[in-house]
C-alpha cells in the first residue's frame, strides 16, 4: 500500500495503482476521455493531467503510478491550464455540431467543455473534415467528430476479441477504421456506442429519433438469452425507442449483446393487439370475451388429460407460475418448458444452472465447452471467458462445431464419444482439467437436446466429478442456456407432473388442447391437425400461425417481470410502456380465463403471485442474490454415463440475429442477417 | 461470415491477388530469423519492403497494395488492421502506384535555405507535375515532397529511389531528369563532385593520417 | 583546434576503406577482447569516467544509463538497441559513422552489450539511409566472419548478436520508446513513461536505446582511456563531437571538434565562413531544427556544449548547426520547420496531433503576415499548452523553434503584419 496525498487528503491505495485511482479514491473527480476502466491505459487525450509535487511537467493521472508519499494536486492553476488547453486542443477541429448530434445531452465532450474548457474559440484555420467510415447495420460513424482516443480501438481488440478497427495514417490525419470498409464481426458492436465519449459512434438505428433528456428510463433485464444483462429501456410515450446496458459487475459489466441492443425495433412490428378466433378456417379479430368462450368451450369439452401447455423462451415467471396453477386447476400433468427437447434435469438445481456463476470464469484455469458456441448463444458471457484468457494461464478446449470464439480454443472434435475419451484420460487436455485448480465444464443446449442428451449431461457431469470441478468451495459444472425463461421454468416446475407428457408427447395429437405461452419454437408442423392450439404471446410469429384462439400478451418491457438467468440468478425487469392496443400483461389473462371456468387463481395483484412464487421455489424469495457455492453433493443426475451417442453436435444457435419472435420482427436484425450470414438471408427469401 | 461489402480503398489499382515470389521469398526466411520465436511482428517493415520492391520488379512501380498487407498479416500471424495501420503510418510506403521512378525532393528548412525550391521547380518544369504526389503523364516520375533525409550539409538532396542525389541545383536537376529519362542514372552523391560530407575543395581536417603506413592512432594502452 | 590524433572517426569523409581490413589499420577491433576481459562494471565506470554524455540530443551521461540495467537477469534478456534513425533536420552525422566507420559502431555495440549484460543488439537505422545500411549490413556480415560477433565474440567468451533493422520513414521513431514500438512491428508511437526501457523496453525486456554516435565512440575511449577523453571538452561536457554545418556558409560540412568549440570558429574554421561574412549572419539554430534559433548577437560569442546553450536558452541537440543569412526568411525558415513537426507528429496524443496542425497553419499565415499582431501572444500560448502537455518531445521540439523565432524576431513578425496590412488597405483604397 502507499501513501498518496490528493489535495490535503491522505489515502491508501495499492502499490501499482495509478494517479487517477488514487484520486477517485479521495473523492476527486478527473476528467477523461481516453481513460476507461476496462479497457488498456493510453494515455493519449491528456486530460487527465494532474500537478505531482517535485515533477516539473504535469502528468497523465491514468497512467502514472503512484508512489508513497506522493503528494498530488488535482485542482492547482497548472492543472487547470493544462486541461483548458487540452480542452481547447480538442475542439479545435471538432465540428462543434452538437445540436444535430445525437450525442448531445449525453456526451463527455459537452460536459468537460464545460466544466473544464474555455467560453471561446481562438482557433481561427479551418477545421478538419474526416470521411465517414462503414462498420455495418448497427454503428453509424460521423468520424470528424473524433478525437482519436482510441476507446473504440482498444474495445474491438481487447473486449470483443475481434481486432479489425485500427487508427491508419498518423499525426492530424489519423484516422479510425476498418481500413477496408468492412462490417465489425462482433456480436458486441454497440458497445463502441457506449464508450465512444463523443458523437463519432453512434446508434445508426436510432439516429434523429429522440433527444436524451426526452426519455423515460426503466430498469428491465433482457430476455435475448439466458445471461440476464441488466438493461435500461428508453422509451417516450407508448414506443420504445433504445435499449442500454445498465451496469451489473456480476452478470454483464457494462456490455449488452447487439441483439439485445437493437432487436428493439422488432417490438413496434408483427405486435398482437387484438384477440384473434380461427373461424372457418380463417383467424378473424375478436373480443376478449368470444376468445375466451372459445377457448372454455374447448377446455370443458376435453379429458383433462389430454390438455397441454407448453410455456416459451421469452415468459417471464409470473405467467409460467399463473399457466402451471392454470393446468393444476384444470386436473392436466402435461407441462413443459423445454421447446428444443434438452434433456435437462431437473431434480437438483445444480444439474442444470452456470454453477460456477459468470463472475465465477474469471477464476477458472481450465475451460471445457461441450456442445456450445457461447459466442453466439451468450456474447457477453462469452467475453467474460475471453477475459478469463487475456489475464493468461489458462487452456480452453471444446468438443462441438470448430468456430472463431474471439480466443483460442482446442478444437478436441466433435462427438460425445470426445467425452468418453477425455473420462479415460486419452487426451493431453485431460491432463490439463485434472491438474486444474478450478476446472469449468460448459455445457450448451446443442449437447442437451438430443437423443443421448442425459447421457452427455451425467457424462459431463462424472468428467467434472472426477477433475476436481466439483469441491466444496467451488462448483465447476456449467449449464449455458439460451433461453431467458428456461431455468425459471425449471425452478417453479413447469415440467410434466406425475403421467404428464413433455413437449415430443404433445405432439402428433398428442394433446387435444395446447395452450402455448409465447412459445414459438417448436416445430408446429408436429402439433396434429386436430389439436386445438391457444397461442398467448406478443408476436404474430409461427405460434400464432398456428394458433386456433390468440391472446395478446406483452412484451418484456410491457410488463413488470421476474426472470433466471442461466446462473440462477433471480432478476427483476420493470415495466417500461403499456403493451398496445387490447393486449394485456399475461399474468392478468391467464388469472381472467380461470376465472371464466370458475377457477380462481390465488393471487389478485403481482404482490400475492410473487408471494406465491417464493412459495412454490424459495429462491424467488431472493432478487440478484446469487451466493458463489461450491458443489455439496456428488450424486450424479439421472442417465447412462455409457450410453453416449457418436452424432455430431449440431450448434443451437445458427443465426445470433435472429432467435425469437422479437428479433424476427426488427428490421435491423433482418439487415444483420444480410450482412454477417448472406446465406442465411438468402434461404429465407 | 463472409462479408460482400470489403471494398478496396484503391479500386481500379488494386491487384487480385498478392504472393511472395521466390526471390522475396528467399529474403523473408534471413528476415525472420533476427527475431525471436512469438516476435514476428518485428518483420513488419522489412516485408512492407519487400513487397514494395517486388511490386516494383512485377510491374515496374514501387507500392504496396492492400493484397500485399493481407498476405504479410497472414504471413506474420497479425489480424490485417494491424498492418494497414503500420503500412499507412510510414511514410516510405507508397499505398498507391508511383511512376518508374519515384523523385522524393527534400525541402525541409536546410535544403530549403539552400535552394531546394529550384530543384522542385525544375522537377515540375521537366516532367509536367503539378503537385506534389502527382505522377507525369508518361508514367515515368512521381514527386513527392519528403522531410530532412539526413543529409544536411550536402542539401538540397534530391532522392530517386533509393538514391541520394546531393549539392543538387537546377541545371543538375535537369541533367539528373535527363538521365533517368535515357534509363542511365547516375552514380549517387555530390553532384558537384565532393568527397562525402567534407567541404567543398576537399578535406581540411584528417590530412595528417597515414594508416597504410600503420601509424593508426588509436593503438591500445 | 583539435589534433588530428585526437580525431576518433579517422574516416568521416570516406577517404579510406570503410571494410573491415581499412577499420583494422585505422585501429578498430584492437585488443577488444582485452576490453572485455575488464568486466562490465570496470566498463561502465571508464564510460563514466570519460564524461561521454548522449550524442543523440538529451546529453543524458551514457555510462549512467548504462548502469540502471539489470545486473542480475531475471529471466529475460538484456537488449542493446542502437537509434541510427537519423532524422532530426541538420544531422547528418550518424551517416557518416555508419557509412565510413561501420566498424566502429560494431565494435562499440559488442563492448556496450556486454557492458549491460545484452547478448543481443539491434540497429534501427531510418528507411531512407539504404546504401548506408548496406555498407552497415556488409560490416556486419564481414565482423560474424571474422568471429569478431556472433559466439565468443572475439574470442572474449561472450556471446553477442547483432541485427540491422530498417525503418521506412517516421522521424517520431528517433524517439526511443516509439522507436522500440516500431522494431517490434508497430506504428511509431511513443510509450508512456513509467516504465522506462531499462525496466520494461524491447519485447518487454530491459532496453538501453543509444544514440550511433555515443556507441561508436566507446570502443576509443576504453583504448585510449577515460582520462584521454575527459580532457578534452570542457567541464561536464567533455569530448569530441561531429558537428553538421549546414546552410549559408561557403562550405557546409561535417567536422569532429572538442565541445565547448566557440560557434563563430567552428563556422569560420571548418564551414568557410557564412556567406558574405560575418556580418552578413542572421541567425543560427545550433543543434538541430527543435533548438531554438540564436540571433547573430548570441552567435558571436556561443560556446558550442551542452551547458553554454542551455544558458542561451537553446541546445547542443544533435549540434547541426543551421546558419542563416541576413537574405533568410526567417519566418519562413521556421515556418517550415512547423510543417516538419506536423508532418512527423505520430498523432497519439491531443496537444501534439492538433496543436502542430495549429501552429503550423499560423505560422504560415505570419509568412505572408495575414494575422493580427495579438495572434503571436496566442501563438506563443499554443506553444505553451503543447510543451511539457505531451507523451513525448516531440511536442516540445514543435514548440521551441517558434519560441525562439518569437523571442528573437518578434520585430520581424510584427513588421510582417503590418506591411500585409498596409498592401491591403492600398488594394482596397484603389
Amino acid at each position: 500500500m502507499a501513501k498518496v496525498t490528493v489535495d490535503g487528503i491522505e489515502v491508501e491505495v495499492p502499490n501499482g495503482a495509478s494517479v487517477l485511482q488514487a484520486a477517485e479514491l479521495a473523492g476527486k473527480e478527473i476528467p477523461r476521455f481516453c481513460y476507461h476502466d476496462r479497457l488498456s491505459v493510453a494515455g493519449n487525450c491528456r486530460m487527465c493531467l494532474v500537478e505531482v509535487e517535485k515533477s516539473p511537467k504535469p502528468v497523465a493521472s491514468c497512467a502514472f503510478p503512484v508512489a508513497d508519499g506522493m503528494v498530488v494536486k488535482t485542482d492547482s492553476p497548472m492543472v487547470r491550464q493544462a486541461r483548458r488547453g487540452v480542452m481547447e486542443f480538442l475542439l479545435i477541429n471538432h465540428p462543434l455540431d452538437c445540436p444535430i448530434c445525437d450525442q448531445g445531452g449525453e456526451c463527455d465532450l459537452q460536459d468537460q467543455s464545460m466544466g473544464y474548457g474555455m467560453d471561446h474559440s481562438r482557433y481561427r484555420e479551418n477545421k478538419r473534415a474526416v470521411r465517414d467510415k462503414n462498420l455495418g447495420p448497427l454503428v453509424k460513424t460521423v468520424m470528424t467528430r473524433c478525437i482519436q482516443c482510441t476507446r473504440c480501438v482498444r474495445f474491438a481488440s481487447e473486449i470483443a476479441g475481434v481486432p479489425e478497427l485500427g487508427a491508419t495514417a498518423r499525426g492530424e490525419n489519423m484516422e479510425i477504421g476498418t481500413y477496408v470498409e468492412r462490417a465489425l464481426s462482433s456480436e458486441l458492436s454497440g458497445n463502441l456506442i457506449d464508450i465512444c465519449p463523443v458523437g463519432a459512434l453512434t446508434s445508426k438505428p436510432y439516429a434523429f429519433i429522440a433527444r436524451s433528456w426526452e426519455l423515460k428510463k426503466t430498469d428491465s433485464i433482457d430476455v435475448f438469452d439466458a445471461v440476464g444483462c441488466n438493461i435500461r429501456i428508453d422509451a417516450r410515450g407508448p414506443e420504445v425507442l433504445r435499449i442500454l446496458p445498465r451496469l451489473n459487475e456480476d452478470v454483464n459489466e457494462e456490455w449488452l449483446g447487439d441483439k439485445s441492443r437493437f432487436a428493439v425495433d422488432g417490438l413496434k412490428r408483427r405486435r398482437l393487439d387484438r384477440p384473434w378466433v380461427r373461424k372457418d378456417g380463417k383467424l378473424v379479430p375478436a373480443s376478449w370475451r368470444e376468445a375466451f368462450t372459445a377457448i372454455a368451450d374447448q377446455v370443458t369439452a376435453r379429458d383433462p388429460a389430454r390438455i397441454g401447455a407448453i410455456a416459451g423462451d421469452l415468459c417471464d415467471a409470473e405467467s409460467m407460475l399463473a399457466l402451471k396453477d392454470l393446468m393444476a386447476a384444470l386436473g392436466s400433468p402435461n407441462l413443459d418448458c423445454r421447446q428444443d427437447g434438452a434433456r435437462l434435469d431437473a431434480t437438483r438445481r445444480d444439474f442444470y444452472v452456470f454453477n460456477t456463476t459468470i463472475a465465477g470464469i474469471e477464476d477458472a484455469d481450465a475451460i471445457l465447452i461441450i456442445g456450445a458456441n457461447p459466442r453466439r448463444e451468450a456474447p457477453v458471457l462469452n467475453a467474460r471467458i475471453r477475459k478469463r484468457w487475456l489475464a493468461g494461464e489458462i487452456g480452453i478446449a471444446a468438443i462441438g462445431t470448430p468456430a472463431e470464439l474471439t480466443y483460442p480454443v482446442e478444437w478436441l472434435g466433435n462427438s460425445p464419444q470426445i467425452l468418453a475419451e477425455l473420462r479415460r484420460g486419452d487426451l493431453p487436455f485431460a491432463k490439463m482439467l485434472r491438474e486444474a485448480k478450478r476446472p469449468m465444464i460448459i455445457l450448451g443446449q446443442g449437447a442437451l437436446r438430443r437423443a443421448d442428451g442425459s447421457s452427455v449431461l451425467v457424462a459431463a457431469w462424472a468428467l467434472a466429478a472426477e477433475c476436481g470441478a466439483l469441491s466444496a468451495d467451488w462448483h465447476g459444472f456449467n449449464v449455458l442456456h439460451n433461453a431467458a425463461a428456461r431455468v425459471g421454468a425449471l425452478d417453479l416446475g413447469f415440467l410434466p407432473g406425475a403421467g404428464g407428457k413433455d413437449v415430443t408427447g404433445m405432439m402428433q395429437g398428442g394433446a387435444d388442447l395446447l395452450w402455448l405461452l409465447a412459445a414459438d419454437e417448436i416445430d408446429m408442423a408436429q402439433i396434429g391437425a386436430d389439436t386445438f392450439v391457444v397461442y398467448q404471446g406478443h408476436h404474430g410469429d409461427r405460434g400464432a400461425a398456428r394458433a386456433d384462439v390468440i391472446l395478446p400478451g406483452a412484451a418484456y418491457t410491457e410488463k413488470s417481470g421476474t426472470y433466471v438467468n442461466t446462473e440462477g440468478r433471480v432478476q427483476r425487469g420493470e415495466f417500461a410502456i403499456f403493451p398496445p392496443g387490447e393486449a394485456r400483461e399475461d399474468w392478468r389473462i391467464l388469472r381472467a380465463f380461470a376465472e371464466v371456468l370458475g377457477h380462481r387463481l390465488p393471487y389478485d395483484d403481482l404482490t400475492a403471485l410473487r408471494q406465491r412464487l417464493a412459495a412454490v421455489a424459495p429462491v424467488f424469495g431472493r432478487i440478484d442474490d446469487l451466493p458463489r457455492r461450491g458443489a455439496v453433493d456428488l450424486t450424479p443426475p439421472v442417465g447412462d454415463p455409457e450410453a453416449l451417442g457418436t452424432e455430431p453436435f449440431v450448434p443451437a444457435v445458427m443465426n445470433y440475429y435472429q432467435t425469437d419472435p422479437i428479433s424476427r420482427a426488427s428490421p435491423t436484425m433482418a439487415a444483420c442477417t444480410a450482412t454477417y450470414y448472406p446465406s442465411i438471408a438468402e434461404a429465407a427469401e | 461470415m463472409t462479408d460482400p461489402a470489403t471494398k478496396s480503398p484503391h479500386p481500379g489499382a488494386e491487384p487480385e491477388s498478392f504472393v511472395f515470389d521466390p526471390e522475396s521469398d528467399a529474403v523473408i526466411d534471413k528476415i525472420l530469423k533476427k527475431y525471436p520465436p512469438h516476435r514476428q511482428a518485428s518483420a513488419v517493415l522489412p516485408l512492407l519492403d519487400l513487397a514494395q520492391r517486388q511490386m516494383k520488379r512485377q510491374t515496374g512501380s514501387a507500392w504496396v497494395p492492400r493484397v500485399a498487407m493481407d498476405a504479410i498479416a497472414a504471413r506474420l500471424g497479425m489480424p490485417p488492421i494491424r498492418v494497414y495501420e503500420v503500412a499507412t503510418f510510414y511514410f516510405m510506403f507508397n499505398t498507391r502506384p508511383v511512376g518508374k521512378w519515384h523523385l522524393q525532393v527534400c525541402t525541409t528548412t536546410p535544403c530549403w535555405l539552400r535552394g531546394s525550391d529550384a530543384v522542385v521547380e525544375t522537377c515540375k518544369r521537366v516532367t509536367g507535375i503539378r503537385h506534389f504526389g502527382e505522377t507525369s503523364a508518361d508514367g515515368l516520375f512521381t514527386m513527392n515532397e519528403v522531410e530532412c533525409l539526413g543529409a544536411c550539409v550536402n542539401a538540397p538532396i534530391l532522392q530517386v529511389d533509393d538514391d541520394f542525389y546531393e549539392d543538387m541545383d537546377a541545371a543538375t536537376t535537369e541533367k539528373l531528369l535527363d538521365a533517368l529519362r535515357r534509363d542511365a542514372p547516375p552514380p549517387p552523391g555530390s553532384m558537384i563532385g565532393r568527397q562525402a560530407s567534407a567541404p567543398e575543395g576537399g578535406p581540411i581536417t584528417l590530412t595528417t593520417l597515414d594508416f597504410a603506413a600503420g601509424s593508426a592512432p588509436q593503438g591500445g594502452e | 583546434m583539435l589534433n588530428d590524433k585526437d580525431r576518433i572517426f579517422t574516416n568521416l569523409y570516406g577517404l579510406h576503406d570503410w571494410r573491415l581490413a581499412g577499420a583494422r589499420a585505422r585501429g578498430d577491433w584492437d585488443g577488444t577482447a582485452a576490453i572485455l576481459a575488464r568486466g562490465r562494471d570496470a566498463i561502465i565506470e571508464d564510460i563514466k569516467a570519460s564524461g561521454l554524455r548522449g550524442r543523440g540530443g538529451a546529453g543524458f551521461p551514457t555510462g549512467m544509463k548504462w548502469s540502471f540495467m539489470p545486473k542480475q537477469s531475471d529471466g529475460r534478456p538484456s537488449y542493446l538497441v542502437v537509434n541510427a534513425d537519423e532524422s532530426e533536420p541538420g544531422t547528418c552525422k550518424d551517416r557518416d559513422i555508419i557509412r565510413h566507420d561501420p566498424h566502429k559502431l560494431i565494435e562499440g555495440c559488442l563492448i556496450a552489450s556486454f557492458a549491460m549484460g545484452a547478448h543481443a543488439a539491434y540497429i534501427y537505422i531510418r528507411g531512407e539511409f539504404y546504401n548506408e545500411a548496406r555498407h552497415l549490413q556488409a560490416a556486419i556480415d564481414e565482423a560474424y566472419e571474422a568471429g569478431l560477433i556472433g559466439p565468443n565474440a572475439c574470442g572474449s567468451g561472450w556471446d553477442f548478436d547483432l541485427y540491422l533493422h530498417r525503418g521506412a520513414g517516421a522521424y517520431i521513431c528517433g524517439e526511443e520508446t516509439a522507436l522500440l514500438e516500431s522494431l517490434e512491428g508497430k506504428k511509431g508511437m511513443p510509450r508512456l513513461k513509467p516504465p522506462f526501457p531499462a525496466a520494461v523496453g524491447l519485447y518487454g525486456c530491459p532496453t538501453t536505446v543509444n544514440n550511433v554516435e555515443s556507441i561508436a565512440v566507446a570502443p576509443t575511449i576504453l583504448r585510449r582511456g577515460a582520462a584521454w577523453f575527459s580532457a578534452l571538452g570542457r567541464p561536464k561536457n567533455a569530448g569530441t563531437k561531429v558537428f553538421c554545418i549546414s546552410g549559408h556558409v561557403n562550405t557546409p560540412c561535417n567536422v569532429e571538434e572538442e565541445l565547448g568549440i566557440p560557434l563563430r570558429e567552428l563556422i569560420d574554421r571548418y564551414a568557410g565562413g557564412v556567406r558574405g561574412g560575418w556580418d552578413n549572419l542572421l541567425a543560427v539554430i545550433p543543434g538541430g531544427s527543435s533548438v531554438p534559433v540564436l540571433p547573430k548577437e548570441i552567435c558571436d560569442t556561443v560556446l558550442m556544449d551542452f551547458d553554454s546553450l542551455r544558458e542561451v536558452k537553446s541546445g547542443l541537440g544533435t549540434a547541426a548547426v543551421i546558419v542563416m543569412d541576413k537574405s533568410t526568411d526567417i519566418i519562413k525558415a521556421i515556418a517550415r520547420l512547423s510543417h516538419f513537426y506536423k508532418h512527423e507528429s505520430c498523432g497519439q496524443c491531443t496537444p501534439c496531433r492538433e496543436g502542430t496542425g495549429w501552429m503550423m497553419r499560423v505560422m504560415d499565415r505570419l509568412v505572408a503576415g495575414r494575422a493580427e499582431s495579438e495572434e503571436i501572444d496566442i501563438l506563443e500560448q499554443v506553444t505553451r499548452q503543447v510543451e511539457g502537455h505531451t507523451i513525448c518531445a516531440l511536442g516540445d521540439a514543435a514548440a521551441w523553434p517558434i519560441q525562439g523565432l518569437i523571442r528573437h524576431f518578434r520585430p520581424e513578425i510584427e513588421a510582417r503584419i503590418a506591411a500585409f496590412k498596409t498592401r491591403d488597405l492600398k488594394m482596397a483604397a484603389e
